[in-house]
């Protein structure tokens, strides 16, 4: 299994080499955040009282962070809705490589973007005035790469089951919105009221928001990083196990 | 090489379960190159995506290269090779690497890969393509490269899933060749599907004919074509005012009346059937009818019709396929409901 994902991962990694403005596009949108909407947040940060611990920066990089992840990982089922159409998959599905390979190669190469993206994200988040002990970044991406991957995988085997770039569109912004919302990726949720707070507890994004936020504190040994780790494995489980199944079964 | 019994997948639609394949037995031996032919719909690929292990049977049990298929796929992946009707390989990447990377999915070294690519581009008329991506190739060339990504760990059976569709003449006679050579020079066995009568007809040495889910027949082209109980025979009578004046003066028949006589004559013949009168033509079936060409002119002579043409039609596979199911082949595809195809 191993030197399949590795065969599939290395073919997926030479097609992103052949394109690797793809890598830089993905973080146009969180640069934006930092330079158009950071800003408005280090004036705030101020002047509201009940704001969590941290600065403008050290509260807003982190959750981006989560949003690059969460997106990034969301909408790679578009390009394999294109590879299945090609036929591509299904002519891997005849070889006696393993289903769990076919998947796991395409994740790590979206581990391996993500990565590459979320590196270059807290650099230029350096830049704008961002301090971050190195542990914390470093929990921080590790965190953040393995929700990715988590998404990723979901978004294969929902993008396997839909086969349509039509109805996968729709529904990935039908998901994606009340999370992000729910979340507390723009503002913290301790500013919500209680009636918000608790539904967002329910969203197990929140909390991999809190992990990521008390990592880049360097609170390591907070109750929040315990519990948005944990979190995140336990995506990471569910959807690897989801993804192998949707790869492994066919249907109608 | 194949033994299929009771094959059956039914799929489950929002309007209900559809018998997509209602139980087929199919037996392919070492070395035969069979055609699996029926129209758009009747359960051709649905078949053959059970045959490679991409589609569960709902029923029935099949060795497939002499593995069983439900036991254990994964080695039945290993010994078969399969192109799927629209290829599988990718767009954007450059075709030679594709081609390695598909040989090491089946477990080959990489410098035994590249060799036997290589050798594949060669033997498949695609040497020098080995850069360029994809979707760069031509028709006749991308085709080629899904045979060479099914071969690529020299399987012993080949499924090739309607591999001319959508191929100009020339492609497509020149793809015939390869596929002729695979089982010469190879000696692999292939089975594939079709929807061309001509196709099964110039390559298969037998043919099985499915229909709505059904295997409605199978032999050999020449044999199937023998139950479309004898030859075509058209006979047209002069019936133009020409005709009735050299008629006058010959003392001949001419016109509707002489395809009257020429119907009765004809079906004198032993074994003539299905004779239709229609206008100045008269057709019918009669067994042997190159045979039976000189009787015909002599007693229509002798009744003093004057024809103007006459002609004998070996039957054609269409024609297997109208005799079986009452329909022709075009006739069928138009009425072939849009059931589940493609898809998994």
């Amino acid at each position: 299994m191993l030197r399949d994902t590795g065969l599939v991962f290395g073919r997926a990694m030479r097609q992103l080499i052949r394109n690797p403005v793809w890598v830089a596009f993905g973080i146009t949108q969180p640069v934006l955040y930092l330079g158009l909407f950071g800003p408005l947040l280090t004036t705030i940060v101020g002047a509201t009282p009940g704001f969590p611990p941290g600065d403008a920066w050290q509260i807003f990089v982190p959750a981006l962070l989560v949003q690059m992840g969460l997106f990034g990982g969301l909408f790679v089922g578009f390009g394999l809705i294109a590879e299945y159409r090609a036929g591509v998959i299904e002519r891997m599905r005849v070889t006696p490589a393993s289903r769990t390979a076919l998947l796991l190669g395409r994740v790590l190469r979206d581990g391996v973007v993500t990565l590459a993206q979320a590196i270059l994200m807290v650099l230029i988040a350096l830049l704008f005035g961002l301090r971050v002990p190195w542990q914390g970044a470093a929990l921080g991406l590790a965190i953040m790469v393995l929700l990715g991957m988590a998404l990723s995988a979901t978004s294969y085997a929902v993008a396997l089951l839909v086969k349509s770039e039509d109805a996968f569109a729709p529904l990935l912004n039908a998901v994606a919105l009340p999370v992000v919302l729910l979340s507390g990726i723009l503002l913290p949720m301790q500013l919500a009221p209680d009636w918000l707070y608790r539904l967002s507890r329910i969203n197990p994004f929140s909390h991999i928001v809190d992990a990521e936020r008390a990592a880049f504190l360097g609170d390591f040994d907070s109750r929040a990083v315990l519990v948005g780790g944990l979190v995140t494995v336990g995506l990471a489980v569910l959807a690897a196990l989801w993804g192998t199944r949707t790869f492994q079964r066919e249907n109608a | 090489m194949i033994h299929a019994r009771g094959l059956a997948r039914t799929f489950k639609t929002r309007r209900g379960a559809v018998e997509a394949v209602r139980g087929v037995d199919i037996d392919v031996r070492a070395g035969e190159l069979v055609g699996f032919l029926g129209p758009n719909g009747a359960g051709k690929t649905t078949t053959l995506r059970m045959l490679t292990t991409l589609l569960d049977p709902t029923a029935g049990t099949a060795t497939v290269a002499g593995v069983d298929l439900l036991r254990d796929p994964t080695e039945v992946r290993r010994r078969i090779g399969y192109v799927a009707q629209g290829g599988g390989a990718g767009p954007d990447v450059p075709v030679g690497e594709e081609l390695i990377t598909h040989g090491r999915l089946y477990r080959m070294p990489l410098a035994q890969a590249r060799e036997r690519a290589a050798e594949l581009f060669e033997q498949l008329d695609l040497a020098g393509l080995d850069k360029r991506p994809a979707k760069t190739l031509s028709g006749g060339q991308r085709r080629r490269l899904d045979v060479a990504m099914g071969l690529i760990h020299r399987p012993g059976l080949l499924f090739l899933d309607e591999p001319t569709t959508g191929l100009d003449p020339q492609s497509r006679s020149n793809l015939w060749q390869h596929i002729r050579a695979l089982r010469a020079e190879h000696g692999v066995t292939v089975f594939l599907t079709t929807h061309y009568l001509d196709e099964a007809d110039a390559l298969c040495d037998r043919v099985l004919v499915i229909d709505n889910g059904t295997i409605v027949a199978a032999g050999s082209p020449d044999e199937l074509k023998r139950k479309v109980s004898g030859d075509a025979v058209t006979v047209t009578v002069a019936g133009t005012a020409a005709g009735t004046v050299a008629g006058a003066v010959t003392g001949t028949v001419a016109g509707d009346g002489a395809a009257a006589i020429a119907a009765e004559v004809a079906g004198r013949l032993p074994g003539a059937h299905e004779v239709a009168v229609d206008g100045a033509t008269v057709r019918l079936r009669v067994p042997h009818g190159d045979a039976a060409l000189p009787a015909l002119l002599r007693e229509l002579d002798a009744a003093g019709v004057a024809l103007s043409a006459l002609s004998v039609q070996r039957p054609t596979l269409d024609d297997v396929f109208l005799t079986l199911t009452g329909r022709g082949l075009r006739d069928a595809e138009a009425a072939a409901p849009a059931g589940p195809r493609g898809g998994w």
